[in-house]
């Protein structure tokens, strides 16, 4: 468990991290998420160890973060930012430098290294000198270095940055296939990656905590979350549509030949719009329920504040 | 103690990995020969020792011991692996250790490997061998402290260049403060009290008795205690500037 209080942190001046509290229970997989330069990497960079808070207190498993560095950093797993790695050595070469520093012998380190990579599929380059690798294959040695010793906690700052997307698949269902009990923390610019892999989402701007909460919620937050939108082969009369019953808004783009209709609180709208476009035959070819969309909801959220810190 | 033997192997490695410690070792012996034959004047001395090829060391390590040192911080910060080299399981002064040690290593394999003028003096004449050993000993005693200065500079930057031109300054100064040039400008004012302080600093004085084979334990003290310093003073650097 990771027990996170009152922590600031400062750099000549610049509040990187402004009064930050949290906890996260095993079984967390929390998506940060924040504007460049919230204090995303920072805060990582603080939990791992790296960096001491200027105050405020870090307990990972009961154990304060000052007092008991190297036991903590024994059960962490991190990948910093860019994925650094010895480039003079080869994958295999940094592998098991990694794994005997984390204290793994013989046969036991032999498993672990071959497991990991096959976990991220690093076979075809082991004995390649990583500066000659590509992105993709450095983010994968990176990961395999953070997985090495099967951390309980894992905290990997923009994993699937650089990455295709076959790897940035590949690399989702590694982070979901992981054992349940574990703490993972991830940031990262993609909102659909919240969504694909975290239960939790943290959004992060100017040092502040500014949500905390399922993905759903964030979802739910959207205007557009339950919206309706439908697609007409050619134009017709929609006018009626505004006016159906548990309908707020509606909006139409006659460029596109779309109209999304936006239900009042708590409405469900679907049905009554199938019903209605059925009655009056028209020409729908499409039509479909918003799930929300996250990077409005992003914008609303972050920019909340930046505006407000300029005032 | 198996971390900084861990830490160790992939130091000594690295520096072979790339051609840095092959570099090093090569231009290492063809200057050490050129300083012993020409400048020296080994056979024009006509003595069965090898005080010559000693007596050039501090001059040659000025340059080239920070050279080997520049990298060993400056790279880690500069890549960003210094995150991850700080996020293990291992204390900072574990791999301070580790890499001074690993930088040493080289240069006491440089100094190994100089053993064909060993054996040329001992084809030559009959040299007493307990000497030439006692001074191969002052001269890497004397490197780790060149490479001790090193570390710190390089823990200081993460510009390789920057942590090179600085850790000659600062050696500079250490080897010169014995030089009569030095002494010579305090002479004329400066009680002797101060003009001893001054010479106590110096790697100068302090490797003259030892390129003669006298390891006297003030020397030894002081060389130790000067790498010792140095270590801890970068190892304060790191901590406090690690994330910069």
């Amino acid at each position: 468990m990771i027990s996170v209080k009152n922590l600031f942190k400062s750099f000549n001046g610049f509040q990187a991290v402004n009064d930050l509290s949290f906890e996260i229970k095993p079984g967390d997989v929390v998506g940060f998420l924040g504007p460049n330069g919230a204090g995303k990497s920072t805060t990582m960079k603080m939990l791992t160890g790296f960096l001491l808070p200027t105050s405020g207190d870090i307990h990972i498993n009961n154990l304060s973060l000052g007092q008991s560095a190297l036991e903590i950093k024994k059960k962490i797993g991190y990948l910093p930012e860019g994925a650094p790695a010895y480039g003079d050595m080869t994958p295999f070469q940094f592998l098991d430098f990694i794994a005997k520093v984390r204290g793994y012998k013989g046969a036991e380190k032999a498993a672990r290294i071959e497991q990991v990579v096959e976990q991220v599929e690093l076979q075809e380059v082991l004995d390649k000198p990583i500066d000659n690798l590509s992105k993709g294959f450095k983010r994968r040695v990176g990961l395999a270095q953070a997985l090495i010793h099967d951390p309980e906690i894992l905290i990997l700052d923009e994993p699937t940055d650089g990455l295709d997307p076959n790897q940035k698949h590949q690399v989702r269902e590694l982070i979901k296939n992981l054992s349940k009990d574990k703490i993972v923390i991830i940031s990262t610019h993609i909102l659909e990656e919240v969504t694909a892999v975290c239960n939790r989402v943290m959004i992060i701007a100017k040092g502040k905590l500014l949500f905390d909460d399922t993905p759903n919620a964030l979802n739910r937050r959207s205007k557009y979350y339950g919206a309706v939108t439908l697609h007409f082969s050619y134009r017709a009369d929609t006018s009626e549509l505004g006016e159906l019953e548990g309908v707020a808004e509606m909006e139409e783009y006659l460029e596109t030949g779309r109209v999304t209709l936006f239900p009042k609180p708590g409405a469900e709208i679907l049905h009554l719009v199938t019903a209605h476009a059925q009655r009056c035959k028209l020409p729908v070819d499409s039509l479909f329920v918003e799930q929300g969309r996250l990077d409005q909801v992003f914008r609303e959220i972050t920019q909340e504040i930046v505006q407000g810190g300029n005032e | 103690m198996s971390n900084i033997s861990i830490l160790f192997r992939r130091e000594f490695s690295s520096f072979f990995a790339t051609p840095v410690a092959y570099v090093f070792i090569g231009i290492f012996l063809v200057l050490s020969s050129v300083f012993t034959f020409f400048v020296g004047g080994f056979y024009e001395r006509g003595q069965a020792d090898l005080l010559p090829f000693f007596n050039f060391h501090p001059w040659l390590y000025l340059f080239l011991v920070p050279a080997i040192a520049m990298r060993s911080w400056s790279e880690e910060r500069k890549s960003g692996t210094i995150e991850l080299l700080m996020t293990l399981p291992i204390s900072t002064w574990q791999a301070m250790l580790a890499k001074h040690l690993a930088a040493w290593a080289v240069l006491g394999l440089s100094l190994i490997l100089t053993f064909p003028l060993w054996l040329t003096v001992n084809y030559l004449g009959n040299p007493d061998n307990g000497i030439i050993v006692a001074a191969y000993f002052g001269s890497w005693l004397m490197a780790g402290a060149f490479l001790s200065i090193g570390m710190c500079m390089s823990a200081m930057t993460k510009n390789q260049v920057i942590a090179f031109i600085l850790s000659i300054v600062v050696c500079f100064i250490f080897v010169v403060s014995g030089s009569n040039i030095v002494l010579d400008a305090f002479k004329s004012w400066a009680p002797s009290v101060v003009i001893d302080v001054v010479a106590s600093f110096s790697f100068l004085t302090h490797f003259e008795a030892m390129a003669k084979g006298v390891i006297a334990l003030n020397d030894l003290m002081y060389f130790l205690l000067v790498t010792i310093c140095w270590l801890f003073a970068g190892l304060v650097v790191i901590e406090q500037k690690k994330a910069d």
